[in-house]
Order: C-alpha cells, then sequence, then structure tokens
C-alpha cells in the first residue's frame, strides 16, 4: 500500500543521503521525495511517498528512526492529512488545442503561468492522484515535457510534526 | 591555549581513558602520529595490515567494557579498514575507527590518497562524521564515543581531514553529550514487562533464547539469575554464548544451523519464548513459516527496535536494555511469588531430557587420524575452561563453539554476522592486551590464518603470547562440507594445495610452532602450549585434522528447526522428534 512519511531530520550535510541509503540498500521503494529546510534552519522536513505490505513499512519507519539525524518519523496515513504536489507541464498549444488546454487548465485549477505562441506552462497543486488524472485527461501527444516536486504532506488539525 | 587538531585528537583519546590505539601511518596521518610521538597517556599498536588493526580494537571491545579504537590513513588505510568495520557493525560492536583524509580544499579533487571514507563506511556503521572544522574536532570525539557505546552499540567513524589535524583550537572535552536526534531507550514499557511475565508464568514449555545482546549489555547475571528462579531450559546463539554458563544443566547448548539436537527441538516446540538480545537471524530460524507454524508465543526484548519483527512477528516487544528489563522482570516474578505449573515444566523437562540423551555432539574417536573436535575438547581441559578462545570463519569455528564450554560472557570472542576470514588472530591480540592476564587461544583453520598471518609480526613485537590452534584439514572445510552436501562432492577451488610450513613461518616470525599428526601427541602438545615454560611465548599449533570430517548437527537452508541432519549415530532419529509420543501438535 502506498504511504507518505513525513520525516523531521538535523539539517545536516550527509543527511539525504543516509535516508537514501537505508533505502536502496534495504530494497525499499521510493516513489517520490521532497526535502527542504524548515522555519526552524537547522531542521529539514521530508517527505517521502513508498509502498510496501505493513511489515515493510514498519521497517522503514523503524530504521529511518535509528538514523542518528532523524528526530522524528511519522506515517502520514495513520491519521487524516493533507496531501500536496506542485507539477509544471509544458504543453503544445497550438490551433484548437489552445482553447481545449486553457479548458482543462481550469478545470483542474491549474494557472497558466507562461504563454508562448506555440506552448503554455501549466501550474498545478494537488494529490499526486490529480496530478495524475490531469496527465490521463489531456492529449498525451501534446505534452512537451511534465516536472513534478513530488508529494509533500501535513497532518490535518492539532497533529503536528515538531520537536 | 591553542593546540593543533592533532593534539586534540590525542588529548581526546586520553580523556577517554583510551590505553591502546590499533593503527598504522600514512601521509594523511602524520601530524596525528606526531602528536602521538609526544605523549605517553596510550600506546600505540602497530599493526602490519589496516583490517588487522580495525579487528583488534573490535576484540580489544568485545573482550572488555572499553571502547576500542583503531587509526587509519586516507585512501589505502581507510578502506582496508572497511572489512573490519563491517565485522564490528554486524555484531552490534561498539568501536571509534579515526581515518586521515585528504586536506579539505582537496576533497572532491581526486586528491592523492583521497577516498569518500563517509561514503563508502555509510551502510556499515552505526554512525560516521567528517570533520571539517578543528573547533567540531573535540566534540564530535566525544560524540563518536557516546554515539559507539550507547543504545545498540556499533562503530563510529571519525574522518579527520589533513589540514584539520594541522589547524589551531582551544581545547575543551565535553563532559557530555545531548543529541536530540539520539536518545537510546533503555527501560522497557511497564505494561509490556507485566504481560510477558504473565504468558510465562502461564507456559507449559517456556524457554529462552539468548543472544550477542545480552554478552554487549553485560546481562549475564540477570540473565542467569532469571533463567534459574524460573527453572526454565535455554540457549544462546553463537554471539551469546557464555551469557549464560555454558556448562549448567539448564543450558541446552548453542541453537541454529549447527546448534544442538536439543536446543533446536525445544526451539520448534516451545510454546512461551523469551528471546533476550538475539535477533532471529536466518542462520537461526531459517524459514519463519515453519517456525512459526507450531504455534507459539513471543516475547522479545530488544533495544534496537528495527530487530523487533524484522525476520518473526512477535507477541510481546519489549523494547529497552536487557539489564533493565530482566532485572524488572526478575523483580516481579519475585513479586507475584509464582513460577510455571511445575508439573507442565517437569513434563517439557523429561521430554528434552529425551532429546538430551541421545548426545548429538558425540564424534568417532579415532586412534588414527586427529579429529578436530577432540583437539577443542582438550583445549578446554587443559584451560580449565577459563582460556579467551577466538576463531576465525569455518568449520573450526562450528567445532570451537560446540566443544569449548564457556560460562563467563566475553570469553569468545567470533565474527557471526560477517562471517569474517582473518578475524581470529589479529583479535586474539587486541584480546590480549585487554585482559593482559588471561590465556588467549585462536581456534583458526589453515584458510582463515592465512587472510592475516602477517599479524605474527605484532604478536611480536607487543609480546601477545597468544596460543594459535590450527585445525588444519587441508581444505576449506566449511565450502568443502557444503560442496560434498550440496553440490556432488565436486570440490571446486576448496582444497588448499601449497600449504606453507606453518611451524617455520611462526619460527621466522620469533615464535614457537608445533605440527602434530598422530591423536596421542594432541595432549602433550596441548600441556606444553600452555606450560609455565612457554607461557611468554606465542606457540602455533598446527593440528593436521581428518579432512574428511563435517559439521554436525546441521540445520540446510530452507528447512525447519526439527529437520536437522543428525550424525551417523542419531541416523535412526530422524523424523521421529518424540519419543515418548506426546502430540505437541495440537497442545498450543
Ligand atoms: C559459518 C557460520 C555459521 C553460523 N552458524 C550459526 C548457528 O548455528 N547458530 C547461531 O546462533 N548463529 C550462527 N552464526 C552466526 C549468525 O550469522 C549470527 O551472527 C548470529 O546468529 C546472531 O546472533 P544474535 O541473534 O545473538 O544477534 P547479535 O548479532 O549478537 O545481535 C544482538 C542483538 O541484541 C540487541 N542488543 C544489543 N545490545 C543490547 C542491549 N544492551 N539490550 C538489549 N538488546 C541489545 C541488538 O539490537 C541485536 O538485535 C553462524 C555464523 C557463521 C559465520
Ligand atoms: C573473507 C572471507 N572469504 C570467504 C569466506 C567464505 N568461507 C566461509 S568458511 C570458508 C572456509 C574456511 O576455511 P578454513 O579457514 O580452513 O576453515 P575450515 O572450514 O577448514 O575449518 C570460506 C572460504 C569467508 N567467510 N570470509
Ligand atoms: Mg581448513
Amino acid at each position: 500500500m502506498r504511504h507518505i512519511l513525513s520525516i523531521l531530520l538535523e539539517n545536516e550535510a550527509g543527511a539525504l543521503s543516509r535516508v537514501v541509503g537505508l533505502f536502496s540498500a534495504r530494497g525499499y521503494n521510493i516513489d517520490s521525495l521532497t526535502v527542504s529546510t524548515t522555519e526552524d534552519p537547522t531542521l529539514s522536513r521530508m517527505t517521502i511517498v513508498t509502498h510496501g505490505s505493513e511489515d515493510v513499512i514498519e521497517q522503514i519507519t523503524k530504521q529511518l528512526n535509528k538514523l542518528i539525524e532523524v528526530v522524528k518519523v511519522i506515517d502520514l496515513n495513520e491519521s487524516e492529512h493533507i496531501e500536496r504536489e506542485m507539477m509544471l507541464t509544458k504543453v503544445r498549444a497550438t490551433g484548437k488545442d489552445r482553447e481545449e488546454m486553457k479548458r482543462m487548465a481550469d478545470i483542474f485549477r491549474g494557472r497558466i503561468i507562461d504563454v508562448t505562441e506555440k506552448t503554455y506552462t501549466i501550474e498545478l497543486t494537488g494529490t499526486s492522484d490529480k496530478l495524475n488524472a490531469f496527465i490521463e485527461a489531456i492529449d498525451r501527444t501534446v505534452i512537451l515535457e511534465t516536472v513534478r516536486t513530488g508529494a509533500s504532506g501535513i497532518g490535518r488539525g492539532e497533529r503536528v510534526l515538531k520537536i | 591555549m591553542q593546540i593543533s587538531g592533532a593534539e586534540i585528537v590525542v588529548r581526546c583519546l586520553q580523556e577517554e581513558g583510551v590505553e591502546f590505539v590499533f593503527g598504522y601511518p600514512g601521509g594523511a596521518v602524520l601530524e596525528i602520529y606526531d602528536a602521538i610521538f609526544r605523549q605517553d597517556a596510550f600506546k600505540h599498536v602497530l599493526v602490519r595490515h589496516e583490517q588487522a588493526a580495525v579487528h583488534a580494537a573490535d576484540a580489544y571491545s568485545r573482550s572488555s567494557d572499553k571502547v576500542g579504537v583503531a587509526l587509519v590513513t586516507s585512501g589505502p588505510g581507510a578502506t582496508n579498514a572497511v572489512t573490519g568495520i563491517a565485522t564490528a557493525y554486524m555484531d552490534s560492536i561498539p568501536m571509534v575507527v579515526l581515518s586521515g583524509q585528504v586536506s579539505t580544499p582537496a576533497i572532491g579533487l581526486d586528491a592523492f590518497q583521497e577516498v569518500d571514507m563517509v561514503g563508502i563506511t555509510r551502510p556499515c556503521v552505526k554512525h560516521n562524521f567528517l570533520v571539517k572544522d578543528v573547533a567540531e574536532l573535540a566534540d564530535t570525539i566525544k560524540k563518536a564515543f557516546y554515539i559507539a557505546k550507547t543504545g545498540r552499540p556499533g562503530p563510529v567513524v571519525v574522518d579527520i581531514p589533513k589540514d584539520v589535524t594541522q589547524a589551531l583550537a582551544e581545547f575543551r572535552y565535553p563532559e557530555s553529550v545531548h543529541i536530540r536526534s539520539y536518545v537510546p531507550v533503555t527501560r522497557g514499557h511497564p505494561g509490556q514487562i507485566k504481560k510477558a511475565v504473565n504468558l510465562l508464568l502461564e507456559a507449559k514449555r517456556p524457554y529462552v533464547y539468548i543472544g550477542g545482546g545480552a554478552v554487549q549489555g553485560n546481562a549475564s547475571a540477570e540473565v542467569t539469575e532469571f533463567v534459574r528462579m524460573l527453572g526454565v531450559p535455554c540457549t544462546n546463539t553463537l554471539m551469546g554464548l557464555g551469557a549464560y554458563p555454558g556448562t549448567d544443566r539448564q543450558f541446552l547448548g548453542m541453537l541454529g544451523m549447527h546448534g544442538t539436537y536439543e536446543a533446536n527441538m525445544a526451539m520448534q516446540y516451545c510454546d512461551v519464548l523469551v528471546a533476550v538480545g538475539a535477533r532471529f537471524d536466518d542462520r537461526v530460524v531459517s524459514v519463519p513459516e515453519h517456525f512459526l507454524s507450531q504455534p507459539k508465543k513471543i516475547i522479545h526484548i530488544d533495544v534496537d527496535p528495527s530487530s523487533i519483527a524484522k525476520r518473526v512477528k512477535v507477541d510481546v516487544p519489549i523494547v529497552g536494555d536487557v539489564k533493565h528489563v530482566l532485572r524488572e522482570m526478575i523483580d516481579l516474578l519475585r513479586h507475584q511469588g509464582t513460577a510455571p505449573n511445575p508439573q507442565h515444566l517437569s513434563d517439557w523437562w523429561e521430554t528434552i531430557e529425551s532429546w538430551r540423551k541421545h548426545d548429538c555432539l558425540l564424534y568417532t574417536p579415532s586412534d588414527a587420524l586427529i579429529k578436530p573436535q577432540y583437539v577443542v575438547q582438550k583445549l578446554y581441559e587443559i584451560t580449565g575452561g577459563n582460556a579467551i578462545v577466538t576463531s576465525d570463519v569455518g568449520q573450526h569455528q562450528m567445532w570451537a563453539a560446540q566443544y569449548y564450554r564457556y560460562n563467563r560472557p566475553k570469553q569468545w570472542l567470533n565474527s557471526g554476522g560477517l562471517g569474517t576470514m582473518g578475524f581470529g588472530l589479529p583479535a586474539a591480540i587486541g584480546a590480549q592486551l585487554a585482559n593482559p592476564d588471561a590465556q588467549v587461544a585462536c581456534i583458526t583453520g589453515e584458510g582463515s590464518i592465512q587472510m592475516n598471518i602477517q599479524e605474527l609480526s605484532t604478536a611480536k613485537q607487543y609480546h601477545t603470547p597468544v596460543k594459535v590452534v590450527a585445525l588444519n584439514n587441508l581444505y576449506l572445510g566449511m565450502v568443502r562440507q557444503w560442496q560434498e552436501f550440496f553440490y556432488g562432492t565436486r570440490y571446486s577451488e576448496s582444497y588448499m594445495d601449497s600449504l606453507p610450513d606453518f611451524v617455520k613461518i611462526a619460527e621466522a616470525y620469533g615464535h614457537v610452532g608445533f605440527k602434530i599428526e598422530k591423536p596421542s601427541d594432541v595432549e602433550p602438545v596441548l600441556r606444553e602450549a600452555f606450560s609455565p615454560a612457554l607461557k611468554e611465548r606465542l606457540v602455533f599449533m598446527d593440528f593436521r585434522t581428518d579432512q574428511s570430517e563435517n559439521v554436525f548437527p546441521m540445520v540446510q537452508n530452507g528447512k525447519g528447526l526439527d529437520q536437522m541432519d543428525l550424525p551417523p549415530h542419531m541416523h535412526k532419529v530422524q523424523g521421529v522428534p518424540f519419543e515418548n509420543n506426546r502430540d505437541y501438535g495440537n497442545m498450543c
């Protein structure tokens, strides 16, 4: 099953490679990984989307916690959470496609952030599923390139991941 | 006053009470070696290969309560150390390895003798550091020692660029360490402990499975008290040997691939199992499904949550230090004033005795050929069971585990997790330095000893009178055994041609050598080697043993613990686990 792990770790050189190294050394899957510093510059916050059986996810969580630089790990799936990913898609937008692309971007609440005579670049934010749906919905042949940030996640309501 | 980074390293080691540093010099650590030259708080032991420095430091830790330290130069010195580091990592041994690194401005430029030590060792250390600023050096070394010895112990590497050893800083050694992201658990959850105790008291066929965590956690006294007060049978893993006295009646021997019949049968057919600092390794439980097909409740005590439910699902996980957790369990048992039902227990013991009476470690003695098991038994007798025994990897290692009976923890030192040939001799040197008054024997094979035989030179220099017991079967015996069993006796590259004359080698290094070819000479030579006349000497004994001997019992990969290959005298027992015909299948 797909799980979103949220990790608070020391903002130190090498910490990221320890996490990534752990996944490859133990044969765990990484579907996506995002990381950046937090409001506290000594800490980074990472979101890893992974999949595996419950046993595997349990091991991943335990192994992550074992890394000296990891402060806390939570599995967002354990309770209500919000997930967001951002995607930039450059599409060919000529002729009748131009109207169609604009319409699709609107339907998905995307924004066209760059326009040329032949292209649109659409910024879209949402769950990874929604971004997938967008790609499914438009004509594949018009896609010139896509860049996705990978999912970030946060717990709903009072649930916070903090020291 | 400001001092150099190199001097800071030396001062830190002094502050940590380090007695010995095992190492080998080179360009990147010359500054540190110069600082070592100018101090006398600790002694430096110059090995002949960096791998040996790390094994010696590791065994120094294994055989004492201190943390071994190794020092190597950058590049090849660092890569040579990697096998030693991985060996310690797999067995959870605390150790600090200091490696030299090229100067910070040169890092990343493929500089002379540059390797990414932090990158190379990342998967086989508990943690590692690259020190880029001399101001952080002392703090980092303090953290390294703290991380190495707390929680689940393990090796820590501190990589120190040459310019950092030359830069100046004020020296201040921190008194304590606080790492917000690293807080090892010691006390177990009281609710879980209570649950565990209740489960044990209701057990019909309880069993205690004791691992290396009990040795590392200095919990031998608690383990022994716990097992004795309950009156239950117990077993040790290869890494746990000595944590519970090997000669005690409640001890069923080692379990696992080459465990005893009774220890393995009890593991399969117990109904409540307490795992104490043991990690259900695949050499113990090859097939978790088969193991669990016989219903049982499992209580698992381990400091490392990731050891719990990794291969085998358990019912009562207890995360904590074995010493603390067992102490609380003992107190609770005292308080409750109850023990498992005596009738159930005596039935269980009756079954166990019916297994034990087969004497699965019996072997056919010979007047013509030296049986390797016989050599180990004689070594046990002649050393009064008191020697510290190190071993290499192979058949001899298993015989050393089966036929020497270890009554103390930290008496048996071997590479279990990584299975590193070449561990034995440098380990014996490290153990001898940590225990100058102990008798130290290294049980090895003619294959393994040659992986670090150059350390005979180190042993000479530092007067470590280790007794090398080489069980020389002319074969990479463990490999030959597998080829005999699983590859139609095609002995591909497992025969060692052109072996050297080990007696001459020993003599060339300034030691005493004996070649023993007759069973009747085994005892007299061992007596001589351990006699006062040779007390101060390293003695190399080259025992020419029966080449065809195999290690039994054996649980083949993929088989259950009750599906052992048994020695010839037990062939009639195979497949008839229960002589008294109790139907254990339906009792749980
Ligand atoms: C040729 C060969 C054959 C082998 N055959 C066998 C065999 O027949 N039987 C066998 O048993 N092994 C055998 N081994 C060894 C095997 O590979 C493993 O190394 C061994 O079984 C692991 O032992 P352990 O479970 O005690 O764990 P260890 O590796 O000793 O791990 C210790 C565990 O205790 C925990 N721990 C550490 N400190 C504490 C503490 N203070 N409190 C609580 N928990 C703590 C750790 O987290 C870890 O989970 C063989 C090895 C070789 C090379
Ligand atoms: C460094 C290393 N290389 C290879 C092996 C694989 N291996 C395991 S046991 C063994 C044979 C050991 O031979 P020897 O030391 O003579 O011991 P014996 O089994 O004959 O007692 C080998 C090659 C290993 N464990 N370690
Ligand atoms: Mg051999």
